[in-house]
């Protein structure tokens, strides 16, 4: 049995893949940043909120972390429109990956507070500093460092499931994939193609992650 | 066009249920035994089966696992093997799971104590002995409540093979939705049928989580 | 032949050598205590005999057992030496008696009844036979020692290498392990030692050996390493001026 691969087709395709490439890095841009914020926020909320807020933060939470992603979009895409919220497919994937991101992060930053030593929040309250104060000047930033890493893996596994998107036609690079697989037939080689895309963006949105928490983080943590 | 009461719909995501469990159980039980392969590989003392093994974790972790579901359901069907959708979505679920696994496993081998090593190798051991008595015993308790907590990854990425179009939990979500046009319902039915499935395991991986520290403290 | 022959060994790790030709041969019967700073390549000697280290050049030779990079040989030259750690080194998992078990009958074959005879005769002989059920972390430190030295000599070694066996115990617990190291080295065990216990090195080794930036800077006698050192290196080790 003998295939003959053929890539002639990339040459009338490109442009859809470039969209395509922009489209999953715009999605995961405004996720990573949205999504983080939105965990650092549930993550304080969770540490050192109002009580009252903690148990629908942790329901939340556990809700998102215990779904998967595609159901959740369904849900946010065909569901909500029942309660007469209609979003178009890149609004809806857009909220999508905030909400998913949005309650890993918290998870991982939460680690990265509870594991502050304890003289952190002394030394910010002897200060005379309120928790908040405490929370946001000494230790926000150390506690994010900490977890950077695992922050990182969980943007990067993120991004690589933003590939369901595609499922309510945003036209990200799986749907670039799917379109040129039902023009052309020819999946292998539109599917091989995309995936090695989604490696090359994954492995450079690894080294940029890494790049980010150098920059933004240039001190050594405090034992 | 058919009524669908609430009670249908409900016996017909359950009935659809099963799908999701057992391919779950097939993809966890089938990645368990080729990661613990891969772990072996990826740990060898040979240079050529470690370079395999972390670019096979690269490639499996590094690209989505649609795009693994779809290469496994379209591009072989090119070679003229004819694949239904259950085995696509079986062989790719598999060899995805068992990249996370491997690496997952393959911290808790390096957890072990440089010193239990060297103590086994003393005593004559060889690379296999060591492993089978004195490594993996050890890493395997520090492994358990990782591992629990990736199975809750392999229930949620079974819902992509709904795509490739094996009727499991999320597909009949859609049918249904196709069929009765009430979308918030279902997929709110859905997610908390995969939540049923899913937290009891999120909950007890971190229990075991907890046990496991309060053990280490004691010691 | 001597038992033990240490020729012109080598060792780096990365640009710094460890170990600039070591030259020493061992009889049978013979206590030796290596002393030295930290540093000067004693610890890593020791490991070089058991095969935990690879020499760069030289050669290491046990009872007529090449010491060559492959599991087989590594294999023999292990059934020969027996090692004790400074951190004991104990299985966790496995039971003292489990501890002292598992080698015999994984790597030696023993059956099970003779290795769990053999290994209740060993602990008796390091006065531990009541704690054969106790599990690592229900012991002392100077017990968990004693018991690795059980381990170790379950394998019926014809050398015992001690890596600063008793560094890492609290000091009343120091001569529990000693005691028993005088009683090995009455009945005639051939022993390599790395040790700071500078009198037990006196009394109890028949040759010490002064290590000195990866070379071997003086040996003979304790009575003439100790009484009379000869360099000043040595002078300024033991603190006699």
């Amino acid at each position: 049995m003998s295939y003959h691969f053929e890539f002639s087709w990339l040459l009338q395709y490109y442009p859809q893949i470039l969209k395509g490439i922009l489209i999953t890095l715009e999605l995961i841009a405004i996720g990573g940043v949205l999504g983080i914020s939105l965990g650092i926020i549930c993550a304080w909320t969770r540490a050192l909120g109002p009580a009252w807020l903690k148990p629908v933060v942790a329901g939340y939470v556990e809700l998102i972390r215990n779904t998967p992603f595609l159901i959740q979009l369904f849900f946010i895409f065909f569901g909500l429109p029942s309660l007469g919220l209609q979003l178009d497919e890149l609004t809806a994937a857009n909220i999508a990956m905030v909400v998913n991101l949005g309650a890993y992060s918290c998870e991982i930053i939460r680690a990265g507070i509870q594991a502050t030593p304890r003289g952190q929040f002394e030394a910010g309250a002897s200060l005379a500093m309120t928790p908040f104060e405490t929370f946001r000047h000494v230790v926000l930033v150390p506690s994010l460092q900490r977890i950077w890493p695992a922050l990182s893996s969980q943007v990067v596994i993120v991004m690589l499931g933003s590939s369901v998107v595609s499922q309510i036609a945003a036209e990200d690079l799986t749907f670039a994939a799917n379109f040129i697989q039902s023009r052309t037939f020819r999946a292998f080689e539109a599917y091989i193609v995309s995936t090695a895309i989604y490696l090359v963006l994954a492995i450079l949105l690894r080294q940029v992650l890494g790049i980010l928490g150098r920059v933004i983080f240039p001190g050594r943590l405090a034992r | 066009m058919i009524e669908f009461t609430t009670w249908d719909i409900i016996r017909n995501l359950l009935l659809a249920t099963r799908w999701t469990v057992l391919l779950s159980l097939v993809s966890f039980v089938g990645g368990g035994t080729a990661g613990l392969l891969l772990l072996f590989l990826r740990i060898s003392k040979r240079k050529a089966l470690r370079g395999f093994a972390r670019y096979y974790i690269e490639l499996f972790q590094g690209t989505p696992l649609l795009m693994q579901l779809f290469i496994a359901f379209f591009g072989l069907g090119l070679f003229g093997i004819d694949v239904p959708a259950w085995l696509a979505a079986g062989l790719a679920l598999i060899l995805w799971t068992a990249s996370f696994l491997a690496e997952i496993w393959r911290g808790c081998v390096e957890a072990v104590a440089k010193g239990q090593w060297e103590a086994s190798a003393s005593l004559g051991m060889g690379r296999f002995q060591q492993m089978r008595y004195i490594i993996l015993p050890q890493a395997l308790k520090v492994a358990i409540p990782p591992t629990v907590g990736f199975s809750v990854q392999v229930v949620k990425g079974t819902a992509l093979t709904s795509i490739i179009g094996f009727v499991e939990l999320s597909k009949a979500g859609t049918v249904v939705t196709n069929a009765t046009f009430q979308p918030f319902t279902i997929y709110g039915l859905v997610a908390l049928i995969y939540f049923a499935l899913c937290w009891p395991l999120s909950k007890s991986s971190q229990i075991l989580e907890r046990k496991l520290n309060v053990a280490h403290r004691n010691h | 032949m001597s038992l033990i022959e240490i020729t012109e060994v080598r060792k780096s790790f990365g640009s710094t050598e460890v170990l600039k030709g070591i030259n020493l041969d061992v009889e049978p019967g013979e206590v030796i205590a290596i002393i030295g700073k930290s540093g000067s390549g004693k610890s890593t000697l020791l490991r070089c005999i058991n095969g935990l280290e690879t020499i760069n050049n030289g050669s290491i030779s046990v009872a007529g057992a090449q010491f060559i990079d492959d599991e087989l040989h590594l294999k023999a030259l292990r059934l020969k030496v027996g090692m004790i750690f400074q951190q004991f080194n104990l299985f966790p998992h496995l039971t003292v008696g489990g501890n002292v078990i598992l080698s015999q009958t994984v790597v030696k074959k023993t059956p099970r009844p003779e290795a769990e005879t053999m290994a209740r005769k060993m602990l008796e002989r390091v006065g531990l036979g009541h704690k054969f059920d106790a599990y690592p972390d229900e012991l002392s430190g100077g017990q968990q020692q004693r018991v690795a030295i059980a381990r170790a000599l379950a394998m019926q070694p014809i050398a015992l290498l001690c890596d600063e066996i008793t560094s890492a115990l609290d000091p009343e617990l120091v001569s529990e392990v000693l005691a028993v190291v005088r009683e090995l080295a009455t009945e005639g065990m051939t022993l390599l030692m790395v040790t700071h216990e500078m009198k037990f090195a006196r009394d109890v080794c028949s040759r010490v050996v002064f290590m000195h930036q990866g070379r071997v800077h003086e040996i003979g006698p304790p009575e003439g390493v100790f009484a009379n050192p000869k360099t000043p290196e040595l002078r300024q080790f033991l603190g006699v001026h």
